[in-house]
Formats: C-alpha cells, structure tokens, sequence
C-alpha cells in the first residue's frame, strides 16, 4: 500500500510572529522554518504504518518554493521513501494547494493521503477536507488513531466532546489531530540517507492545474496588547466588578 | 572564502537542537544538583547515530569530519545542556581517533562500535598529578610482562572514569633516561577499566557535577599486548594526532554556551520591568550584550577556521589553539555578563546561568591553559623565543 503524506514549510513553532510594520503580511525575514508540526506528525504515521509492514512506499509532497525541500528532506530523514516538491511561489491558499494534491494523487495513486488537519500559520483547516471533495475519496479528519483493516481503515476522530470512530474505504483521506501520536527524532545515519533518496520536481503545469489565487491578503496585525490589571480591596468590590464590568458572573 | 554553514551543516545543527530539545534546562539543573551522570541523553544520542559523526562509515560511524562534530557539540551545549551535556558525549567524538587511524582493522572493529552505540562508556586517561601540561614527563609506568603489560601509576583529572568499561591510557614503557628523546618511549592503550586494579575518587569540584572528573590509582593493571594501540613507544605521537580535534570541539562547545547565555539574558532583559520600562532599554544592558555576540560570533569564525583546516587535512595548530583561546574568553565574558544582567536572579540555580558561569571555566582551563595558548603562539607564529 503507498501512502502519500503532504508536508508544508511553516514559521517554526517556537518563534514569535511578527508582522511586518506596513502591515502587510507576516515578516518572515531571518525567521526559523520548519515542518508545520500536524505535517510532521501525519509522517511520523505513515512512517509507522510502514514499519508495521502496511505500508509499502511512502511518498511526501510539498507544495512551495524552491526552500520548501528543506521540509521534504526532513521528512525523508524520518523514514519517508521519496519526495516530490510541486514548484509555486509565494503562498498557495488552501484550494490551490488541495488541486495540486488532487493532481499528485492522481499520478501516484495512493491508497491512503495523510495530512495535517491544519497548517499552523493559516490555520485554515480547509485543505483535507477540499481535497476529499475533488478526489471523492472518504475522509477522516482530526484523527487520533488510523488503523488499516484489509480495504478500510478506521479513523478514531477527536470530536467535541468525545471521539468518534469512522470506517472509511480505501483509498481515504486521513488529517492528523495533535495527539495521534509523537514524532520521533531523525537520527543521523536516516539524515545521511535522506540526502540520497529520490526528489522529484513537478510544476503546476505538469499537473494540469492552473494557480489562481481567489483571495487576498488585505491586512495582518498583531493582537491587542493586554491591559494592566487592577488591585481591588476586598471580596465585595471584586464580585461587584466581575459581575458589573467584566459580566463574567 | 565561505563562511556560512552549507545547507547538510544546517541541518545537523537543526537536528540536534531539536532532539537536544528533549532534555529541558530542569534536566540539566536537577543533573547537576544530584552529580547523576545524564545516561538517557548520552543514550539517546548514541542510539540516534551522533557519537559517531566523524567516525568512518565502516566501523558504525557518519564519516563527516570535525567541522560536522564542532555543530554538533556547539548545539548540545547552545540546547542549554552546556559542559555537562557536551562532556558526557564528545569523549568518543575525538578521542577514538588514534584507535581509528592507529589502529589494527581488527581493533577498530572491536572497539569502536561498541562505544559508539552506548553499550560502554569510556574515558580518556592521560594527565597525571604533578606533571600538568608537561605530558612527556608522565610518571605512570607499563612493564612488558609475558602476553602483555603491568600498569601502575595515578591519573588526575579523567571525565567519567566513574562510569566508564573503557580506558584509552597513556603510559611510559621504556624509562625516560632510557629514551633518546623525551618524546619516546610512551604508549597508548585502549583497554577494560577493570576496578580490581583501578580505584578512582571523584573530585569534588566548581560545575558541571553531572560529568565527574576524577583521581585514578591503578595498580598491577594488566593490559594484553592486543589492546596497545600502535607502535610500542609511539604514544606520544599519536595522541599529539587527537589534540587538535579536541581544541576545536572544546571551543565549539564554549561558543554554545556563551550563546545560550546571551540568548537567556537578552530573554530577561526583554521581559524583565523596572521602572516602568524593560530593564533591556537601558544601553548600560544593551551594550554588554551586544559586545558579547560579537565577540562569542567572531571567535565561532576562528574554531570553525581550525575545523575546516583539520577537515581539509592541512596544519591547524595554531588556529585550533587561538579559536578555544577565543572561544572559551568570549564563552566566559557572555556568562558573566548574563549573569549580571540577571541581578539578583542570575545568582539562584533557577535561572540556569549561574551554571553556565561555573561551566564556562571549563574550556577556559581546559584541556590547555590560555598561558600555553599564548606561550604557543609567542613561539611559532611570532618567532619568540620559548620562555619557559
């Protein structure tokens, strides 16, 4: 069984965002990338299902510039067998990147596409979801467990309140929820090895797909700056405020 | 002339920041309050392929070279981990090297992968009390016996000989007086630590109590013939092979922690209000801090010199020397300052760089003095005459 993992290449987790003072988008000058870390755990399950002996051949794709390999390679170094990068500058939306993956999926033919249910700059939580749409294909999102019985999978969704445990038909589209499980740490012979496993390059073109973009960015600020506290002198003043300024009780 | 890391040395750095990630400054703290040797990091890092990044492919190792090892044990200690991360794992980066390039195939084969997995531990015995830096003077005596050697003598000063299987030993098998030149006549040994005949004391010392440093006393130590490495008498000069590696990684290392330090006091001064204002407005805190990058940033352009030169198979005596001297007074300088930019708070354990002050005097002494450095460069790049 193949499986196909989609990777993107995010402002690291650990960095403070900043935008840019024009306001016009997020300042990613000398900022720290990586794996947007649903990415990395939806790998980490496929890499998984592989070493279970479920999967044959996993495959990763990246839709980006040409900085994004850094993330395939990454992915490689954790146990993926082959990398495509699909070429488009600047930042694909969620339905151009779900129509790439549609044409990726339809050259490579997978049975099972993992994705992360959301890229943590976005947060859109679109993209899955779109291309279960244009594939067809069932799909089980914000998983918590996958596992594959024969031509299905069950997909063990975080929902509110609880879980719910979906059977769907293979081939499927599965996006990852937090804890589905933990990555591991690429060791350094697997980051010898990735240096040498096959990336392909595609452009839009070779998939039929052209890019148009149907939104626009009109501003990005950064979040109010918090108000200073006040001390109150007993219970009753503070009751009085929660209920009558705060309107919390 | 290049003097960015390529895009493979990027990504070693990456990597081993975010597996050194695991171990949170709490590790490291509660490590150096308890003296507990960090064997789940030491571990991990084994089990993940990193003690043998400069080692040959053939016998379990990456085959990259120094320049490689200098990112990594840079990294380990820019994670926060420090000396005491960084010794209890670089032992294997240098100090298998005389094994490696000495050694019989069939020595490499059974010494060196078992120290690369983890599954032994070793320490590298050289100095002796009472000789310092004046190693050809060592006292510790190997006697030629029937099948191999008897060992007695004292080292000083040797990292996890606590917790250690393996010893590389550097001892005299033929007299001084019987030598031609003061050189000869040493020879190393990798060999079983074996208690029987080795007792070690830990020293109680100033930081980084996770990697103990220690006294051994070895006496009627037999070492058999197939664990001497090289030629009998030509220890000396096969060590001598190790010591540049070594500089580098010790100054690689100091760089790594006068960046965490700089990193945590730039943190503080960010956050940290009195006044009304952010302590790091003040230029009296800006401008210390600043100065320290760039000290600690042009000192990394030395090391790293050192490392591509030893990497590119060409004399790097005097870079590797003048990078740890750099390095480790700019590692020095940036603690410090951290701490004062903590105040009070760089005081208290809490706040790690404390640590980091009492680790940095590490490579500030070891394993070669700024005196030496200095004497050394006197010597062979400004033609003085050896003053000692």
């Amino acid at each position: 069984m193949k499986v196909l993992v989609a990777v993107k290449r995010v402002v690291d987790y650990n960095v403070k965002v900043r935008a840019k003072a024009d306001g016009s988008d997020v300042d990613l000058n000398n900022v720290k990338m990586a794996i947007n870390p649903f990415c990395e755990i939806a790998v980490e399950e496929a890499v998984r299902l592989k070493e279970k002996g479920v999967a044959t051949e996993v495959v990763v794709v990246s839709i980006g510039g040409k900085t994004c390999q850094e993330q395939i390679r990454t992915a490689l170094a954790l146990g993926a067998d082959r990398g495509i990068q699909v070429e488009v500058e600047g930042n694909a939306e969620p339905l151009v990147v779900a129509k790439l993956l549609k044409g990726v999926v339809e050259k490579e033919e997978p049975q099972l596409v993992i994705l992360g249910k959301q890229s943590i700059d976005g947060d859109n939580n679109q993209t899955g979801q779109m291309l279960g749409a244009l594939t067809g294909m069932g799909q089980g999102t914000f998983a918590s467990e996958v596992v594959v019985d024969g031509d299905k999978v069950n997909v063990t969704r975080e929902i509110d309140g609880g879980l719910q445990t979906v059977a769907l038909t293979l081939p499927a589209i599965v996006t990852t929820d937090l804890r589905l499980n933990e990555p591991r740490y690429a060791s350094l012979p697997n980051i010898m090895k990735a240096k040498k496993k096959p990336l392909d390059v595609l452009t839009p073109a070779d998939l039929g797909v052209e890019v148009k973009s149907h939104i626009t960015l009109l501003k990005v600020e950064p979040p109010a700056e918090r108000s200073a506290g006040i001390k109150v002198a007993d219970v009753d003043q503070l009751v009085d405020k929660l209920k009558n300024e705060a309107k919390v009780i | 002339m290049d003097y960015a890391l390529t895009d493979d040395q990027r990504n070693i750095r990456e990597a081993v920041l975010k597996h050194c990630s695991q171990f949170s400054d709490e590790y490291w703290l509660e490590h150096d309050r308890s003296g507990e040797f960090p064997t789940d990091f030491h571990l991990s890092m084994a089990e993940a392929g990193w003690l043998g990044i400069a080692m040959p492919e053939s016998v379990g190792g990456a085959g990259l070279g120094i320049s490689e090892a200098a990112i990594m044990v840079q990294a380990v200690a820019e994670s926060g981990g420090g000396m005491s991360a960084a010794s209890s794992i670089h032992g294997p980066v240098f100090s298998l090297e005389p094994i490696e390039q000495f050694g019989t195939e069939e020595q490499q084969q059974r010494m060196i992968p078992p120290i690369l997995s983890g599954e032994q531990k070793m320490c590298f015995a050289v100095t002796e009390p009472n000789v310092g830096l004046d190693t050809t003077r060592l006292k510790t005596r190997a006697e030629k016996v029937d099948g191999g050697y008897r060992v007695n003598g004292e080292k000083i000063w040797i990292t996890n000989a606590h917790v250690a299987n393996k010893m590389m030993l550097l001892a005299r098998t033929t007299p001084l007086e019987e030598c031609e030149r003061k050189t000869q006549g040493l020879s190393l040994f990798f060999t079983d630590l074996d208690r029987a005949h080795i007792e070690h004391r830990i020293i109680p010392k100033m930081g980084r109590h996770a990697v103990g440093s220690n006294m051994l006393f070895i006496s009627d130590l037999f070492i058999p013939e197939e664990d001497r490495i090289g030629a009998e008498g030509e220890g000396f000069k096969i060590i001598l092979q190790g010591l540049n590696p070594e500089r580098i990684l010790l100054g690689a290392e100091a760089i790594g922690l006068g960046r965490v330090a700089i990193d945590r006091a730039a943190r503080y001064a960010r956050e940290r209000v009195v006044f009304d204002r952010p302590i790091g407005m003040n230029q009296g805190i800006q401008h210390p801090l600043a100065k320290c990058w760039a000290q600690v940033e042009s000192a990394n352009l030395m090391v790293m010199q050192a490392a591509s030169m030893f990497d590119a198979g060409q004399d790097c005596g005097v870079q590797a020397n003048a990078g740890k001297y750099l390095a480790a007074e700019a590692g020095f300088e940036a603690c410090h300052t951290a701490m004062l930019t903590l105040g009070g708070m760089g005081y208290a354990q809490e706040y790690h760089v404390e640590r980091y002050l009492r680790e940095i005097l590490i490579p500030r002494t070891a394993p070669v003095s700024p005196h030496m450095i200095l004497n050394f460069i006197a010597e062979k790049v400004l033609e003085l005459p050896k003053s000692y």
